[in-house]
Protein backbone atom coordinates (compact mmCIF):
# COMPACT_ATOMS: atom_id res chain seq x y z
CA UNK A 1 0.00 0.00 0.00
CA UNK A 2 2.18 2.57 1.17
CA UNK A 3 4.88 1.25 -1.90
CA UNK A 4 1.77 2.04 -4.23
CA UNK A 5 1.70 6.17 -2.87
CA UNK A 6 5.28 6.22 -3.02
CA UNK A 7 4.79 4.80 -6.54
CA UNK A 8 1.70 7.53 -7.51
CA UNK A 9 3.82 10.13 -6.21
CA UNK A 10 6.93 9.60 -8.02
CA UNK A 11 4.44 9.60 -11.26
CA UNK A 12 4.64 13.28 -11.00
CA UNK A 13 8.37 14.68 -11.50
CA UNK A 14 9.79 16.59 -8.82
CA UNK A 15 10.00 19.85 -10.66
CA UNK A 16 6.19 20.48 -10.46
CA UNK A 17 6.37 20.03 -6.54
CA UNK A 18 9.08 22.04 -6.37
CA UNK A 19 7.05 24.87 -8.50
CA UNK A 20 3.82 24.03 -6.64
CA UNK A 21 5.56 25.00 -3.26
CA UNK A 22 7.58 28.26 -4.44
CA UNK A 23 4.21 29.19 -6.17
CA UNK A 24 2.73 28.51 -2.46
CA UNK A 25 5.77 30.13 -0.40
CA UNK A 26 5.15 33.35 -2.75
CA UNK A 27 1.45 34.02 -2.30
CA UNK A 28 2.66 33.88 1.85
CA UNK A 29 5.40 36.09 1.20
CA UNK A 30 3.37 38.56 -0.90
CA UNK A 31 0.55 38.10 1.75
CA UNK A 32 2.11 39.17 4.46
CA UNK A 33 3.82 42.40 2.66
CA UNK A 34 0.37 43.67 1.13
CA UNK A 35 -1.98 42.55 3.94
CA UNK A 36 -2.67 44.90 6.60
CA UNK A 37 -4.99 42.77 9.35
CA UNK A 38 -2.31 40.76 11.31
CA UNK A 39 -4.41 37.46 11.25
CA UNK A 40 -3.84 37.62 7.29
CA UNK A 41 -0.76 38.05 8.13
CA UNK A 42 -0.77 35.55 10.22
CA UNK A 43 -2.23 33.32 7.77
CA UNK A 44 0.20 33.73 4.98
CA UNK A 45 3.15 32.85 7.38
CA UNK A 46 1.18 29.64 8.03
CA UNK A 47 1.05 29.58 4.07
CA UNK A 48 4.89 30.30 3.86
CA UNK A 49 5.57 27.21 6.86
CA UNK A 50 3.39 24.63 4.97
CA UNK A 51 4.81 25.39 1.28
CA UNK A 52 7.97 24.42 2.92
CA UNK A 53 6.60 21.41 4.58
CA UNK A 54 4.95 20.38 1.42
CA UNK A 55 8.01 19.86 -0.48
CA UNK A 56 9.63 18.63 2.13
CA UNK A 57 7.52 15.55 1.95
CA UNK A 58 8.21 15.43 -1.55
CA UNK A 59 11.91 15.46 -1.31
CA UNK A 60 11.71 13.07 1.00
CA UNK A 61 9.52 10.20 -0.98
CA UNK A 62 11.32 11.11 -3.41
CA UNK A 63 15.08 10.02 -2.23
CA UNK A 64 13.00 7.29 0.26
CA UNK A 65 14.38 8.71 3.14
CA UNK A 66 12.80 9.02 6.72
CA UNK A 67 14.58 12.20 8.12
CA UNK A 68 12.38 14.70 6.18
CA UNK A 69 9.58 13.18 7.12
CA UNK A 70 10.36 13.51 10.44
CA UNK A 71 11.45 17.13 10.34
CA UNK A 72 8.21 17.90 9.39
CA UNK A 73 6.61 16.79 12.93
CA UNK A 74 9.56 19.29 14.33
CA UNK A 75 7.81 21.92 11.95
CA UNK A 76 4.17 20.97 13.27
CA UNK A 77 4.63 21.38 16.63
CA UNK A 78 7.00 24.66 16.11
CA UNK A 79 3.98 25.81 14.20
CA UNK A 80 1.64 25.01 16.62
CA UNK A 81 3.78 26.85 19.41
CA UNK A 82 3.63 29.49 17.09
CA UNK A 83 0.00 29.76 16.75
CA UNK A 84 -0.51 29.93 20.42
CA UNK A 85 2.21 32.09 21.21
CA UNK A 86 0.87 34.75 17.88
CA UNK A 87 -3.18 34.32 18.80
CA UNK A 88 -2.53 35.12 22.37
CA UNK A 89 -0.43 38.21 21.29
CA UNK A 90 -2.90 39.24 18.83
CA UNK A 91 -5.76 39.14 21.88
CA UNK A 92 -3.80 41.10 23.78
CA UNK A 93 -3.54 43.76 21.36
CA UNK A 94 -7.24 43.69 20.09
CA UNK A 95 -7.70 43.77 24.24
CA UNK A 96 -5.66 47.30 24.39
CA UNK A 97 -6.97 48.96 20.59
CA UNK A 98 -9.79 47.12 19.80
CA UNK A 99 -8.73 46.12 16.46
CA UNK A 100 -6.05 44.20 14.70
CA UNK A 101 -5.37 46.62 11.69
CA UNK A 102 -1.23 46.85 11.83
CA UNK A 103 -1.48 50.36 10.94
CA UNK A 104 -2.88 52.19 13.84
CA UNK A 105 0.14 49.93 15.85
CA UNK A 106 2.44 53.16 15.15
CA UNK A 107 3.16 54.15 18.30
CA UNK A 108 6.65 53.06 17.51
CA UNK A 109 7.87 54.44 14.15
CA UNK A 110 7.78 51.27 12.17
CA UNK B 1 25.38 19.35 26.35
CA UNK B 2 24.45 18.46 29.99
CA UNK B 3 23.93 22.45 30.20
CA UNK B 4 20.71 21.93 27.90
CA UNK B 5 19.34 19.32 30.39
CA UNK B 6 19.81 20.76 33.89
CA UNK B 7 18.75 24.06 32.05
CA UNK B 8 15.05 21.99 31.39
CA UNK B 9 14.97 21.11 34.49
CA UNK B 10 15.97 24.23 36.13
CA UNK B 11 13.31 25.97 34.18
CA UNK B 12 10.88 23.90 35.08
CA UNK B 13 11.40 23.84 38.47
CA UNK B 14 11.37 27.86 38.25
CA UNK B 15 7.96 27.10 37.55
CA UNK B 16 6.80 25.15 40.30
CA UNK B 17 8.53 27.49 42.67
CA UNK B 18 6.56 29.72 41.62
CA UNK B 19 3.49 27.58 41.92
CA UNK B 20 3.96 26.86 45.57
CA UNK B 21 5.35 30.71 46.59
CA UNK B 22 8.56 30.23 47.47
CA UNK B 23 9.42 33.48 45.63
CA UNK B 24 12.21 34.84 47.73
CA UNK B 25 14.13 31.47 46.87
CA UNK B 26 13.47 31.99 43.18
CA UNK B 27 16.62 34.44 42.57
CA UNK B 28 19.29 32.48 44.01
CA UNK B 29 18.25 29.58 42.97
CA UNK B 30 18.47 30.37 39.41
CA UNK B 31 21.70 32.12 39.84
CA UNK B 32 23.21 29.10 41.57
CA UNK B 33 21.70 27.08 38.92
CA UNK B 34 23.02 29.09 36.33
CA UNK B 35 26.64 29.16 37.95
CA UNK B 36 26.68 24.93 37.96
CA UNK B 37 25.57 24.62 34.49
CA UNK B 38 28.93 27.13 33.54
CA UNK B 39 30.86 24.75 35.87
CA UNK B 40 29.52 21.66 34.24
CA UNK B 41 29.72 22.86 30.81
CA UNK B 42 33.56 23.94 30.93
CA UNK B 43 34.11 19.99 31.86
CA UNK B 44 33.21 19.46 28.20
CA UNK B 45 36.22 21.57 27.21
CA UNK B 46 38.04 19.25 24.60
CA UNK B 47 36.12 16.31 24.73
CA UNK B 48 34.62 16.89 21.47
CA UNK B 49 31.70 14.85 22.11
CA UNK B 50 28.65 14.02 19.37
CA UNK B 51 25.25 13.76 20.77
CA UNK B 52 21.80 12.11 19.74
CA UNK B 53 23.41 10.85 16.73
CA UNK B 54 25.25 13.80 15.64
CA UNK B 55 22.45 16.27 16.33
CA UNK B 56 24.58 17.97 18.34
CA UNK B 57 28.40 18.31 18.34
CA UNK B 58 29.82 20.16 21.36
CA UNK B 59 33.07 21.45 20.31
CA UNK B 60 35.20 23.79 22.20
CA UNK B 61 33.65 26.58 20.25
CA UNK B 62 29.92 24.98 21.34
CA UNK B 63 31.44 25.24 24.83
CA UNK B 64 32.95 28.76 24.80
CA UNK B 65 29.89 30.54 23.06
CA UNK B 66 27.58 28.29 25.78
CA UNK B 67 29.73 29.70 28.49
CA UNK B 68 29.57 33.48 27.14
CA UNK B 69 26.05 32.87 26.92
CA UNK B 70 25.51 31.83 30.10
CA UNK B 71 27.56 34.61 31.60
CA UNK B 72 25.43 37.44 30.15
CA UNK B 73 22.48 35.69 31.61
CA UNK B 74 23.61 35.82 35.15
CA UNK B 75 24.30 39.50 34.61
CA UNK B 76 21.02 39.99 33.91
CA UNK B 77 19.47 37.85 36.05
CA UNK B 78 21.30 40.07 38.63
CA UNK B 79 19.62 43.06 37.01
CA UNK B 80 16.05 41.30 37.36
CA UNK B 81 15.49 41.27 40.77
CA UNK B 82 15.21 44.88 41.65
CA UNK B 83 13.46 45.03 38.22
CA UNK B 84 10.72 42.99 38.64
CA UNK B 85 10.25 44.42 42.40
CA UNK B 86 7.01 46.42 41.70
CA UNK B 87 5.45 43.78 39.57
CA UNK B 88 6.01 40.20 40.91
CA UNK B 89 2.94 38.41 39.40
CA UNK B 90 4.46 36.51 36.50
CA UNK B 91 7.70 36.84 37.93
CA UNK B 92 8.52 32.52 37.88
CA UNK B 93 6.74 32.81 34.40
CA UNK B 94 9.22 35.40 33.21
CA UNK B 95 11.99 33.82 34.49
CA UNK B 96 11.38 30.32 33.31
CA UNK B 97 10.78 31.41 29.93
CA UNK B 98 14.12 33.80 30.10
CA UNK B 99 15.42 30.10 30.60
CA UNK B 100 14.09 28.01 28.11
CA UNK B 101 15.10 31.18 25.51
CA UNK B 102 18.89 30.57 26.85
CA UNK B 103 18.74 26.54 25.98
CA UNK B 104 17.43 28.03 22.75
CA UNK B 105 20.66 29.79 22.28
CA UNK B 106 22.63 27.07 23.52
CA UNK B 107 21.06 25.08 20.68
CA UNK B 108 21.80 27.53 18.20
CA UNK B 109 25.47 27.69 19.10
CA UNK B 110 25.99 23.80 19.42
CA UNK B 111 24.13 22.10 16.32
CA UNK B 112 25.47 19.63 13.65
CA UNK B 113 21.96 19.12 12.18
CA UNK B 114 19.49 21.60 10.40
CA UNK B 115 16.89 20.18 12.17
CA UNK B 116 18.58 21.56 15.32
CA UNK B 117 19.27 24.83 14.43
CA UNK B 118 15.46 25.31 13.59
CA UNK B 119 14.49 23.84 16.72
CA UNK B 120 16.58 25.97 18.80
CA UNK B 121 16.48 29.36 16.97
CA UNK B 122 12.51 29.02 17.36
CA UNK B 123 12.90 28.05 20.78
CA UNK B 124 14.87 31.52 21.17
CA UNK B 125 12.44 33.58 19.15
CA UNK B 126 8.96 32.28 20.53
CA UNK B 127 10.38 32.61 24.31
CA UNK B 128 11.70 35.97 23.20
CA UNK B 129 7.89 36.89 21.29
CA UNK B 130 6.41 36.51 24.86
CA UNK B 131 8.97 38.39 26.35
CA UNK B 132 9.05 41.39 24.46
CA UNK B 133 4.81 41.39 25.21
CA UNK B 134 5.50 40.98 28.92
CA UNK B 135 4.05 44.54 29.92
CA UNK B 136 0.86 43.16 29.06
CA UNK B 137 -1.10 46.93 29.58
CA UNK B 138 1.61 48.93 27.63
CA UNK B 139 0.64 50.02 24.29
CA UNK B 140 5.05 49.89 23.50
CA UNK B 141 5.06 46.57 24.51
CA UNK B 142 2.16 44.87 22.89
CA UNK B 143 3.49 46.91 19.62
CA UNK B 144 6.97 45.37 19.99
CA UNK B 145 5.70 41.70 20.51
CA UNK B 146 3.66 41.83 17.40
CA UNK B 147 6.24 43.41 14.87
CA UNK B 148 8.57 40.87 16.79
CA UNK B 149 6.65 38.65 15.89
CA UNK B 150 5.11 39.09 12.85
CA UNK B 151 8.97 39.34 11.00
CA UNK B 152 10.12 36.86 12.94
CA UNK B 153 7.40 34.17 12.24
CA UNK B 154 8.40 35.30 8.30
CA UNK B 155 11.84 35.08 8.57
CA UNK B 156 11.69 31.62 9.74
CA UNK B 157 9.32 30.98 6.70
CA UNK B 158 12.08 31.62 4.58
CA UNK B 159 14.92 29.88 7.02
CA UNK B 160 13.07 26.72 6.64
CA UNK B 161 12.48 26.83 2.80
CA UNK B 162 16.19 27.15 2.78
CA UNK B 163 16.52 24.36 4.77
CA UNK B 164 13.97 21.95 2.64
CA UNK B 165 16.13 22.67 -0.48
CA UNK B 166 19.44 22.32 0.90
CA UNK B 167 17.77 18.97 2.16
CA UNK B 168 16.45 18.48 -1.71
CA UNK B 169 19.96 18.90 -3.53
CA UNK B 170 22.03 16.94 -0.82
CA UNK B 171 19.67 14.39 0.99
CA UNK B 172 20.90 15.05 4.58
CA UNK B 173 20.19 17.70 7.31
CA UNK B 174 23.94 16.78 8.86
CA UNK B 175 26.26 19.70 8.31
CA UNK B 176 28.92 17.44 7.62
CA UNK B 177 26.43 15.70 4.83
CA UNK B 178 26.19 18.78 3.35
CA UNK B 179 29.79 19.53 3.59
CA UNK B 180 31.13 16.54 2.05
CA UNK B 181 28.11 17.06 -1.15
CA UNK B 182 29.14 20.66 -1.62
CA UNK B 183 33.04 19.33 -2.07
CA UNK B 184 31.87 16.40 -4.29
CA UNK B 185 29.55 17.96 -6.69
CA UNK B 186 31.72 21.36 -6.47
CA UNK B 187 31.18 22.00 -10.28
CA UNK B 188 27.63 21.00 -10.60
CA UNK B 189 25.37 21.81 -7.88
CA UNK B 190 22.02 22.49 -8.72
CA UNK B 191 20.19 26.12 -8.96
CA UNK B 192 18.00 24.70 -5.59
CA UNK B 193 21.07 24.79 -3.90
CA UNK B 194 22.02 28.15 -4.14
CA UNK B 195 18.67 29.53 -3.91
CA UNK B 196 18.68 27.36 -0.45
CA UNK B 197 21.33 28.97 0.59
CA UNK B 198 20.11 32.40 -0.08
CA UNK B 199 17.21 31.65 1.55
CA UNK B 200 18.55 30.64 5.06
CA UNK B 201 20.96 33.68 4.64
CA UNK B 202 17.72 36.06 4.84
CA UNK B 203 16.48 34.54 7.21
CA UNK B 204 19.81 34.05 9.77
CA UNK B 205 20.05 37.99 8.45
CA UNK B 206 16.53 38.69 10.11
CA UNK B 207 17.73 37.28 13.13
CA UNK B 208 20.93 39.10 13.83
CA UNK B 209 19.57 42.11 12.23
CA UNK B 210 21.23 42.66 8.82
CA UNK B 211 20.16 45.13 6.52
CA UNK B 212 17.71 45.31 4.39
CA UNK B 213 16.28 43.17 7.35
CA UNK B 214 16.62 45.35 9.97
CA UNK B 215 13.26 47.44 10.22
CA UNK B 216 12.02 45.78 13.08
CA UNK B 217 15.02 46.31 15.63
CA UNK B 218 14.71 49.75 17.01
CA UNK B 219 11.13 49.54 17.20
CA UNK B 220 11.28 45.99 19.10
CA UNK B 221 14.30 47.20 21.04
CA UNK B 222 12.51 50.58 22.38
CA UNK B 223 8.99 48.66 22.93
CA UNK B 224 10.23 45.77 25.03
CA UNK B 225 10.71 46.10 28.60
CA UNK B 226 13.94 47.35 28.99
CA UNK B 227 15.39 44.24 30.97
CA UNK B 228 14.60 42.31 28.11
CA UNK B 229 15.74 44.43 25.62
CA UNK B 230 19.03 44.32 27.46
CA UNK B 231 18.93 40.19 27.08
CA UNK B 232 18.10 40.38 23.34
CA UNK B 233 20.84 42.57 22.17
CA UNK B 234 23.32 40.36 23.89
CA UNK B 235 22.34 36.56 23.71
CA UNK B 236 20.11 36.61 20.23
CA UNK B 237 23.20 38.16 18.84
CA UNK B 238 25.71 35.99 20.64
CA UNK B 239 23.49 32.68 18.97
CA UNK B 240 22.57 34.34 16.02
CA UNK B 241 26.60 34.98 14.75
CA UNK B 242 27.85 31.83 16.40
CA UNK B 243 25.09 30.10 14.38
CA UNK B 244 25.51 31.90 11.07
CA UNK B 245 29.39 31.16 11.21
CA UNK B 246 29.08 27.95 12.01
CA UNK B 247 27.00 26.61 9.33
CA UNK B 248 28.55 28.64 6.16
CA UNK B 249 31.61 27.51 7.91
CA UNK B 250 31.27 24.38 8.29
CA UNK B 251 28.81 23.63 4.85
CA UNK B 252 29.85 26.03 2.46
CA UNK B 253 33.65 27.31 3.11
CA UNK B 254 34.42 25.60 -0.76
CA UNK B 255 31.94 27.71 -2.60
CA UNK B 256 32.78 31.08 -0.97
CA UNK B 257 32.97 33.22 -4.63
CA UNK B 258 29.12 32.53 -4.92
CA UNK B 259 28.00 34.30 -1.56
CA UNK B 260 30.54 36.51 -0.15
CA UNK B 261 29.83 39.31 -3.10
CA UNK B 262 26.07 39.26 -1.00
CA UNK B 263 27.86 39.50 2.04
CA UNK B 264 29.83 42.26 1.13
CA UNK B 265 26.89 44.44 0.17
CA UNK B 266 25.03 43.39 2.70
CA UNK B 267 28.35 44.06 5.64
CA UNK B 268 29.24 47.47 3.76
CA UNK B 269 24.98 48.95 3.64
CA UNK B 270 24.44 47.59 7.69
CA UNK B 271 27.53 49.39 8.68
CA UNK B 272 26.78 52.56 7.06
CA UNK B 273 22.72 52.71 7.68
CA UNK B 274 23.45 51.62 11.35
CA UNK B 275 26.27 54.09 11.91
CA UNK B 276 24.65 57.11 9.82
CA UNK B 277 20.97 56.48 11.58
CA UNK B 278 21.98 56.05 14.99
CA UNK B 279 23.48 59.76 14.77
CA UNK B 280 20.22 60.96 14.51
CA UNK B 281 18.70 58.98 17.51
CA UNK B 282 17.43 60.85 20.77
CA UNK B 283 15.90 57.87 22.22
CA UNK B 284 19.02 55.88 24.13
CA UNK B 285 17.29 52.30 23.37
CA UNK B 286 16.64 52.82 20.00
CA UNK B 287 20.47 54.48 19.39
CA UNK B 288 21.40 51.42 21.29
CA UNK B 289 19.19 49.46 18.63
CA UNK B 290 21.07 50.78 15.87
CA UNK B 291 24.49 50.76 16.79
CA UNK B 292 23.68 46.90 17.02
CA UNK B 293 22.93 46.75 13.59
CA UNK B 294 26.14 48.77 12.75
CA UNK B 295 28.22 45.71 15.58
CA UNK B 296 26.12 43.15 13.40
CA UNK B 297 27.71 45.20 9.85
CA UNK B 298 31.09 44.46 11.97
CA UNK B 299 30.51 41.24 13.24
CA UNK B 300 29.77 40.00 9.31
CA UNK B 301 33.29 40.96 8.57
CA UNK B 302 34.64 37.60 10.19
CA UNK B 303 31.82 36.00 8.23
CA UNK B 304 33.08 37.06 5.20
CA UNK B 305 36.41 36.47 5.89
CA UNK B 306 35.20 32.63 6.93
CA UNK B 307 38.20 30.83 8.69
CA UNK B 308 39.18 29.12 11.48
CA UNK B 309 39.95 32.72 13.17
CA UNK B 310 36.53 33.97 12.64
CA UNK B 311 35.27 31.90 15.54
CA UNK B 312 38.01 34.29 17.79
CA UNK B 313 36.61 36.93 16.65
CA UNK B 314 32.69 36.80 16.48
CA UNK B 315 33.53 35.03 20.66
CA UNK B 316 36.28 38.57 21.60
CA UNK B 317 33.54 40.67 19.25
CA UNK B 318 30.64 39.56 20.83
CA UNK B 319 31.99 39.43 24.53
CA UNK B 320 32.80 43.13 24.54
CA UNK B 321 29.96 44.35 23.00
CA UNK B 322 27.63 42.25 25.34
CA UNK B 323 29.42 43.49 28.48
CA UNK B 324 29.31 46.96 26.89
CA UNK B 325 25.61 46.72 26.46
CA UNK B 326 24.66 45.13 29.40
CA UNK B 327 26.66 48.44 31.33
CA UNK B 328 24.78 50.87 29.32
CA UNK B 329 21.26 49.51 29.88
CA UNK B 330 22.03 48.82 33.78
CA UNK B 331 22.86 52.35 34.04
CA UNK B 332 19.08 53.23 31.90
CA UNK B 333 17.47 50.91 34.41
CA UNK B 334 18.82 52.84 37.41
CA UNK B 335 18.37 56.21 36.36
CA UNK B 336 14.43 54.96 34.79
CA UNK B 337 13.89 53.45 38.41
CA UNK B 338 14.92 56.61 40.08
CA UNK B 339 12.76 59.01 37.93
CA UNK B 340 10.39 57.12 35.68
CA UNK B 341 11.59 59.52 32.84
CA UNK B 342 11.76 58.52 29.15
CA UNK B 343 14.60 56.97 27.65
CA UNK B 344 15.88 59.95 25.81
CA UNK B 345 19.51 60.89 26.00
CA UNK B 346 19.01 63.94 28.23
CA UNK B 347 18.28 61.47 30.90
CA UNK B 348 22.18 61.11 31.33
CA UNK B 349 22.47 64.89 31.45
CA UNK B 350 24.45 65.61 34.86
CA UNK B 351 25.23 61.66 35.15
CA UNK B 352 28.53 62.51 36.60
CA UNK B 353 27.67 64.71 39.42
CA UNK B 354 24.80 62.40 40.61
CA UNK B 355 26.55 59.58 41.16
CA UNK B 356 30.02 59.80 39.53
CA UNK B 357 30.30 55.67 39.84
CA UNK B 358 27.62 55.04 37.32
CA UNK B 359 29.20 57.78 35.01
CA UNK B 360 32.52 56.58 35.00
CA UNK B 361 31.05 52.84 34.19
CA UNK B 362 29.18 54.14 31.46
CA UNK B 363 31.96 55.61 30.00
CA UNK B 364 33.91 52.86 29.55
CA UNK B 365 31.15 50.76 27.92
CA UNK B 366 30.58 54.01 25.58
CA UNK B 367 34.70 53.49 24.81
CA UNK B 368 34.48 50.07 24.07
CA UNK B 369 31.27 50.04 22.54
CA UNK B 370 33.17 52.97 20.06
CA UNK B 371 36.37 50.76 20.58
CA UNK B 372 39.04 53.52 21.72
CA UNK B 373 42.00 51.72 22.84
CA UNK B 374 42.42 49.64 26.33
CA UNK B 375 38.75 48.81 26.50
CA UNK B 376 37.27 45.45 25.14
CA UNK B 377 35.99 46.82 21.88
CA UNK B 378 38.58 48.04 21.07
CA UNK B 379 41.01 44.97 21.05
CA UNK B 380 37.93 43.11 19.58
CA UNK B 381 37.63 45.43 16.63
CA UNK B 382 41.20 45.15 15.94
CA UNK B 383 41.42 41.40 15.95
CA UNK B 384 38.31 41.13 13.92
CA UNK B 385 39.47 43.63 11.13
CA UNK B 386 42.95 42.19 11.14
CA UNK B 387 41.10 38.90 10.70
CA UNK B 388 39.01 40.14 7.81
CA UNK B 389 42.78 42.27 5.99
CA UNK B 390 44.36 38.58 6.52
CA UNK B 391 41.18 37.19 4.04
CA UNK B 392 42.33 39.84 1.40
CA UNK B 393 39.24 42.28 2.32
CA UNK B 394 40.62 45.11 2.64
CA UNK B 395 38.50 47.82 1.13
CA UNK B 396 35.54 46.35 3.64
CA UNK B 397 37.93 46.95 7.06
CA UNK B 398 38.93 50.63 5.84
CA UNK B 399 34.99 50.85 5.05
CA UNK B 400 34.68 49.94 8.52
CA UNK B 401 37.28 51.94 10.25
CA UNK B 402 35.66 55.09 8.41
CA UNK B 403 32.13 53.65 10.10
CA UNK B 404 34.16 53.44 13.31
CA UNK B 405 34.55 57.38 13.24
CA UNK B 406 31.11 57.78 12.94
CA UNK B 407 30.34 55.45 15.76
CA UNK B 408 32.54 57.89 18.03
CA UNK B 409 30.44 60.82 17.41
CA UNK B 410 26.95 59.19 19.33
CA UNK B 411 28.65 57.16 21.80
CA UNK B 412 30.47 60.65 22.61
CA UNK B 413 27.19 62.38 23.02
CA UNK B 414 26.04 59.66 25.80
CA UNK B 415 29.54 60.56 27.41
CA UNK B 416 29.30 64.64 27.06
CA UNK B 417 25.65 64.35 28.00
CA UNK B 418 26.75 62.60 31.24
CA UNK B 419 29.64 64.95 32.32
CA UNK B 420 29.09 68.00 30.55
CA UNK B 421 25.33 69.06 30.47
CA UNK B 422 23.39 69.89 33.44
CA UNK B 423 21.26 68.04 34.62
CA UNK B 424 18.92 67.82 37.72
CA UNK B 425 21.68 68.03 41.03
CA UNK B 426 20.17 65.03 43.19
CA UNK B 427 22.12 62.11 44.11
CA UNK B 428 21.58 58.42 42.75
CA UNK B 429 21.46 55.79 45.13
CA UNK B 430 22.64 52.57 43.49
CA UNK B 431 21.37 49.05 44.80
CA UNK B 432 23.80 46.43 45.65
CA UNK B 433 23.28 44.04 41.74
CA UNK B 434 23.19 46.61 39.92
CA UNK B 435 26.48 47.99 41.43
CA UNK B 436 27.83 44.47 41.49
CA UNK B 437 26.96 44.09 37.42
CA UNK B 438 28.72 47.69 36.74
CA UNK B 439 31.58 46.50 38.64
CA UNK B 440 31.75 42.97 36.78
CA UNK B 441 31.15 44.47 33.57
CA UNK B 442 33.95 47.28 33.84
CA UNK B 443 36.35 44.94 35.06
CA UNK B 444 35.43 42.44 32.31
CA UNK B 445 35.70 45.49 29.50
CA UNK B 446 38.97 46.38 31.01
CA UNK B 447 40.35 43.00 31.18
CA UNK B 448 39.40 42.19 27.45
CA UNK B 449 41.06 45.17 26.24
CA UNK B 450 44.56 44.67 28.33
CA UNK B 451 44.74 40.87 28.36
CA UNK B 452 43.09 39.91 25.83
CA UNK B 453 45.49 36.55 25.60
CA UNK B 454 42.82 35.34 28.20
CA UNK B 455 40.50 34.14 25.49
CA UNK B 456 42.67 34.26 22.03
CA UNK B 457 45.25 31.83 23.57
CA UNK B 458 43.07 29.54 25.03
CA UNK B 459 41.51 28.41 21.85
Amino acid sequence: MTDQITHIAKTIPIEHYIYLSAILFSIGVLGVLIRRNAIIIFMSIELMLNAATLLLTAFSTYRSDAAGQVFVFFIMVVAAAEVAVGLAIIVMIFRNIKSIDINLLNKLKW
Amino acid sequence: MKAIIILSALGLATMFVGVYNFKKALLPMILLGLLAVIGINTMEWNTNIHYYNDMLYFDNWAVSFTNLILAVSILVFLLSGQYFKKNTDHLEDNYSIIIFTIIGAILMVSYSNLAMLFIGIETLSISLYILAGSKKTSLASNEASLKYFLMGSFATGFLLFGIVLLYGASGTFHLHGIKDYVIENHASLPTIFYVGILLMMVGLAFKISIVPFHFWTADVYEGSPTLITAFMATVVKIAGFAAFLRLFFTCFSSITEHFVPILCILAVLTMFLGNITAVYQNNFKRMLAFSSISHAGYMLLAIIALKESSFIAILLYTAAYSVATITAFAVLLMIKAAHQENDSIDTFNGLAKRSPFMAFTLTIAMLSLAGIPITGGFFAKYYLFANTISAGYTWLVVLAVFNSAIGVYYYFKVIIAAYFKEGSEEKLSIFPAYQLVLIITAIATLLLGILPGLITEMM
